[in-house]
Formats: structure tokens, sequence, C-alpha cells
């Protein structure tokens, strides 16, 4: 029989909202030192350093955009998808009342915020995959409504930027994004891009490839270089931590190929703001682990 | 650093200037999304009735309202079951989404400033001048750091818009936030969307 994991996934809850990945600290760390002190810039990052400490520190969420809770569940053969649903969505519920989540689902049509996080079939938004071997594996992503906001499709051609069905074109749409972004995705910020799909497969993709560490590049070279080009030319932009202007506006560069029909070329960017809360339980037996 | 008071008075609020670093202490509200479309379609553009105590709400937010500040806000509050309320978690939201009320509704109740990030259009920009009043810029994301300068949690408007959508009125003291767009038609948001829109130009024009 499958073990009742509520109180564990109310654990990895907890951790994602108010203990940021120490990869993404890194950077953060490294992106002040480029900063003059005294700069807007500079005080943006220490504000923000500070801030990741005291959360930590007192266990309270990171931001008060709790986000999207995105769940992804790799499942041994065998377990229940049901039982696991019903208890991510239990502990989602849990861990608002205990304030390390903001109720944040709101009914669209009646205006109406369900007050526990929970809504409809939709929300929270959980994956299901069916692995090889023993070993269950919980990823959760908390994204902000922010740097969601900024996100964007293209459809490739695009006339306006002279951007055309290439990798060059995907450059080119991608940096529009940013600069569109400007500040409003809580900038210095992540990208997560997917090129092919169709309109929902693509976005998903985007989101996905934000799992891997920072500083993990594509296998694919020539995507290795793309993701590579695209961070160190958007820092060009010059928009900085907050929109304020300064040295780093984008941590790193994900991309995800992907096939597509002949007629349609879409390139979709997720924007994932710096507080990137995302974390992983892994559960082998009765032993289960947190990272 | 300079602190200012809330109420602040339009003398002060012409001081300041696009970059300066603010501490700020007093009483401020809270409004978002919600707040905006309600209190323009209602009291200010008046398109859609007044509803229960709305009319009594409003006389108290003039009150609260003139001379101070609100924070674009949807908090992580502690409480909600015993009404003793806590601020736990209190970065701003992204302010762009009001830019179709925001100059409204700051010359109809006097606001002298709104806090907010990302910055805002136009047509804020102007109203900031009429009014007068400065936008305030605080650190996105930083809300455990910003929850520890709210001090009380005085009450509370509208919670039927849900916990982040709600009017909360707070006492806050040392509260950081920046100047980002002034009394004067300044604006940190325009320079840099303009600067990196020549650079992006650039780039753009680069072969692959």
């Amino acid at each position: 029989m499958q073990p009742d994991l509520t109180e564990n996934i109310l654990e990895l809850i907890r951790r994602t909202s108010t203990s940021l990945p120490a990869d993404v600290e890194d950077q953060l760390h490294a992106a002040i030192k480029k900063e003059t002190p005294g700069s807007a810039a500079h005080g943006a990052l220490e504000t923000i350093l500070k801030n990741i400490e005291l959360a930590r520190a007192q266990s309270t969420p990171i931001c008060q955009d709790t986000g999207t809770p995105i769940f992804y569940v790799y499942y041994p053969s065998g377990w229940s998808t049901l039982k696991l649903k019903s208890q991510i969505r239990s502990a989602l519920a849990q861990a608002t009342q205990k304030s390390y989540m903001r109720p944040n689902a709101v009914d669209a049509v009646y205006d109406k915020n369900s007050g526990n996080n929970l809504g409809g079939d939709d929300f929270p938004s959980i994956h299901f995959e069916e692995v090889e071997g023993d070993q269950l594996t919980i990823e959760l992503m908390l994204k902000g409504g922010g740097c969601e906001n900024v996100g964007a499709q293209y459809s490739l051609p695009d006339n306006r930027l002279g951007a055309g069905r290439d990798l060059g074109g995907v450059r080119k749409v991608v940096l529009d994004a940013v600069q569109r972004a400007q500040g409003q995705g809580c900038a210095p910020g992540i990208l997560g891009v997917a090129i092919g799909g169709d309109r929902g497969s693509s976005y998903y993709k985007s989101k996905e490839v934000l799992f891997e560490k920072i500083g993990t590049r594509n296998s694919d070279p020539k995507l290795a270089e793309l993701e590579e080009r695209l961070t160190s030319e958007a820092n060009t932009l010059g928009i900085g931590p907050m929109g304020f202007g300064g040295q780093t506006t984008v941590i790193d560069t994900k991309i995800a190929g992907m096939h597509r029909l002949p007629a349609s070329f879409f390139v979709s960017v997720s924007y994932i703001c710096w507080a990137y809360r995302r974390r992983k339980m892994t559960v082998n037996g009765t032993d289960v682990q947190y990272d | 650093m300079r602190e200012l008071n809330i109420p602040i008075s339009d003398e002060t609020i012409r001081e300041l200037k696009v970059g300066e670093p603010v501490r700020l202490n007093g009483i401020m509200i809270t409004g978002r999304d919600a707040a905006h479309k309600w209190l323009v379609e209602t009291f200010i553009k008046k398109t859609r009735e007044p509803q229960g105590d709305d009319l009594k709400i409003y006389g108290e937010l003039k009150k609260l309202m003139n001379g101070a500040v609100l924070y674009h806000c949807g908090p992580v509050v502690a409480g909600l079951d015993t009404k003793q309320y806590r601020f736990v978690a209190a970065g701003p939201t992204t302010s762009i989404r009001e830019e179709p009320y925001q100059a409204d509704v700051l010359k109809h109740f006097n606001l002298k400033g709104v806090i907010g990030k990302g910055g805002m259009g136009p047509k804020t920009l102007k109203g900031c001048e009429e009014t007068p009043a400065v936008y305030f810029h605080a650190i996105g994301g930083a809300a455990s750091f910003i929850a520890k300068s709210v001090t009380k949690v005085l009450g509370v408007y509208k919670l039927e818009f849900g916990t982040p959508e709600a009017l909360w009125v707070i006492e806050v003291k040392d509260f950081p936030v920046v100047v980002t767009m002034d009394a004067h038609g300044n604006s940190q948001h325009a320079l840099i969307d303009s600067s990196s829109k020549k650079v992006l130009d650039e780039l753009l024009a680069k072969p692959y």
C-alpha cells in the first residue's frame, strides 16, 4: 500500500515558499558584486539578499505572491495518482492555513477567491508521469503572477522584429520579450524558452525547462550556445535589478527544442523572477529526502 | 536618508526627486486590482451603484487616504480566523495594471503617493504632476523583509474581495522605498525603457 505523503508534501511546500534554492541565491550574491555600492540596483540586491535570509530563518514566504503551485509528479508503476492528487490538495490547503501560502485561487468568472488555494480541477497545476524504478519524485515550482504576466509567445515569422523561422529569429524574439518585461517580472530573472510545439505544449515546456539547475547547459551545442548568448546579450540591455538600471537583468537562460507542425513555429518565453522557488522531494520506501 | 511621516505635505512631495531613497512612517492603506476597479466605478466614474456599506467605507477611506499613501500589495496575513491580523509577507505587486485607474484615484482622494513595483505609465506620471504625488518603488519579492516594517494592522475593508485584494489599513515604521517617478514629470522607468530599446534595436540589427 502506498504511504500517505500529505505531511511530507506540506513540508515540501513550506521549504519551497520560504527557502530559496542555493544555486539561485549564489547567482544573486554574484550579481551584487557587479553593481556600484550606493546605486539603486545595489540597494535592491542588498534588500533581496536580506529578505532571503530572513524568510528562511523565520519560515515565512520569500514573496507574498506564492504564485501558481506547479507540481510535477514522477511516480513508479502501481501508485495511485488519485490518492497523490488528493494528498497534494490537502497539503496545499494546510500550507495556506499555516500562512506558508497566500490564498491565490480566484474564480475568473465570479471573481471569488476560494480562500484555500484550491480551485476546480486546474488549481493547483499537477502533472503526473509514470517512471521506471521504485522512486517517487515530486517537483514543485511556485511561479508568481508578476513574472507570469510578462511571459510571451511569438509565432514566427515576426515581421515587426524581422524574426525568421530559425535560431536567429528565436534570438530576436527572446530579446524583445526581455526588453518588454523591463523590471515588471522582478528582474533579475531566468528565461525558460521552448522552440516548437503547439501553443499549449510550448508554454508548458518553457516552464518545465526551468526545473534544470542554474548553469546547466542544453546537451545540443547549438542550443547551449544560444542559451549563453541570450543571457549575455540580455544583460547589455541595462534594465538591471527591479528595472532600476544595472548589470544583471537575466541570470540564466534555458532552452528546449520541440517538434512542431510544418505550418507553426512558436517560441514561448516563460520569465521567472529572482524569487525562483523550486524544490524537489524524493521517496524511496520509507525514506523521504528534500532537495 | 530622508524619512517621511504620513500624511505628507504637497511641499515635501515636490522636493522629492527620482532616485531618492526614502523611509516611510505612519498609516497607509493597501489596494490593488479589485480595489481600484471598485473605487473608480463606484465613486469616481459612478458607473456602478454603491452596494451594502460602500458609502460608509467611502467616507472612511476619504479621511484615511487624504495626504496618505496607497500600497499596491496583496499580503499574506496570519490571524484570519481570530481577526488578530498580522502581516507575514507583504512585498509590492506589479503596478502597471492600475494604469487605467491610478491618476483618477490619486486626484480624487488627494493621495501623496503610491507604492508598488515596476513603475507606471504616462497617464499616472501626469497624475503625479497634477495631484501632486510620487511613485515610490519597493523591492519586489522582498516580502518577509518588508513585512517587518508593518508594525500593526489597524483594520480591513472589503475582505470579501479575498485576502490579497482587500484594503488593509496598516501602520508602518521605516518602510523602505525609492522614488522612481516624481511630481515633476520624471520617470526612471521611462528612461530605462527608452535606453534599453535603443540597445535592443542595435542587437536586432546584428546578424546571427
